[in-house]
């Protein structure tokens, strides 16, 4: 696997020593000089100083015959030309690219460069961790339309007070599993939850506030 | 100029970038008739526009499609990208033909190199030193400039 990495920053860094570790061959295509040299004297990777979408620099860097092409910059327009580029000069097979404003990501689609943003997932996780203790894990599924979060039970929570069965949850949201000391309990309707049990649940966007409400209280 | 007033009535021109070139398509086409939407990054750019030009200013990253559609881009007729930034005016112009549908657009490209790939996506460029160059060429081996007629 060849693949060329084009982008700045610690992002660059650390997909690049990823990407080595995993045995591919990487090159990389920076426009910061100084970063250039840390990186060639750090990573076994060829690194090729200069602007992004150049396409002699692109040939440099290995563009003919390369599997992948990966563009994180944190300039969505450099991303998007280097992409185009990589694609459509050097037939490149499998090429992404970062983009830094969330609204972009539908905008590259539109485009034909297939884009991925890690704001709104951080953004997310930053969200739900720090307004509710207890919460460890949430992540996005399908697109960020269905959530999956894993909650631990405070005493006093409303769902330690009763059967499962018993709680009244929104519509399409569900607890799927509960763990107790380690253990896994699949949770029907008659297991009473106990204060420190850990529960994952299904939940949409629109219901996620209210689910977490009925399980741990109105004050969350 | 005073024989082309009036000739771009009813047009709805947005323009990205508000340098030289940028504010002076910006005034021309203002004064021949069109509405005109300016919009650049930072605000002491629109200094450059004539006191007589009648459009709107927008201060704004066209990169994000927020400030592309608060420009209410999907209503224009043509869209001009005339950044200092190839790149950028590249992603401009081809969310304006993909995304807003905007009819023409023309991008102004320092590095005529990928050139083919951008008639290839239907972006119209125009790369300042080639018109530069080939009017100098024009004028060694013709001795005069075009459009001069004696």
């Amino acid at each position: 696997m060849r693949i060329i990495l084009a982008g700045t920053g610690r992002t660059l860094y650390y997909l690049c020593r990823t990407f080595i570790s995993k045995g591919w061959r990487v090159s990389m295509i920076n426009p910061r000089a100084e970063e250039c040299r840390e990186l060639a004297q750090r990573l076994k990777a060829v690194v090729v100083h200069g602007a992004l979408a150049d396409p002699i620099l692109l040939e440099e860097t290995g563009a003919l015959g390369a599997d992948a092409f990966l563009a994180v910059s944190s300039s969505d327009a450099d991303n998007l030309v280097s992409c185009q580029l990589a694609a459509l000069r050097f037939g490149i097979p499998r090429v992404l690219a970062l983009v830094n404003d969330p609204d972009n990501e539908d905008v590259f689609r539109r485009l034909g460069v297939e884009a991925f943003c890690p704001t709104p997932t951080i953004a997310g996780l930053v969200e739900q961790r720090s307004a509710l203790d207890g919460i460890t894990n949430l992540v996005p599924v399908a697109g960020g339309a269905v959530n999956i979060t894993e909650l631990e039970l405070p005493a006093g929570a409303p769902a330690t007070e009763q059967p499962l069965g018993r709680l009244e949850l929104p519509e399409e949201s569900l607890v799927a599993c509960l763990v107790r000391e380690g253990r896994l309990i699949l949770p029907a309707g008659t297991v009473e939850p106990r204060p420190g049990d850990r529960l994952i649940v299904v939940t949409l966007p629109a219901n996620h506030g209210r689910v977490l409400s009925a399980l741990l209280g109105p004050e969350r | 100029m005073q024989d082309k007033k009036g000739r771009m009535n009813g047009k709805y021109i947005v323009i990205v970038g508000c340098g030289r070139l940028g504010s002076y398509l910006a005034n021309t086409l203002s004064q021949w008739g069109a509405s005109v939407v300016i919009v650049d990054l930072h605000e002491e750019s629109f200094k450059l526009l004539s006191p007589h030009f009648g459009g709107f200013r927008l201060t704004g990253d066209a990169v994000e499609s927020g400030v592309m559609r608060q420009a209410k881009l999907d209503r224009a007729d043509l869209l001009v990208a005339a950044t200092h930034d190839d790149n950028v005016n590249l992603l401009v112009a081809q969310t304006a033909l993909k995304v807003f549908k905007v009819p023409r657009v023309l991008a102004r490209v320092y590095d005529p190199r990928n050139d083919d790939i951008y008639q290839e996506l239907g972006i119209e460029t125009i790369c300042p030193i080639t018109v530069a160059a080939e009017l100098f060429l024009q004028a060694v081996t013709e001795g005069r400039l075009p459009g001069e007629e004696r």
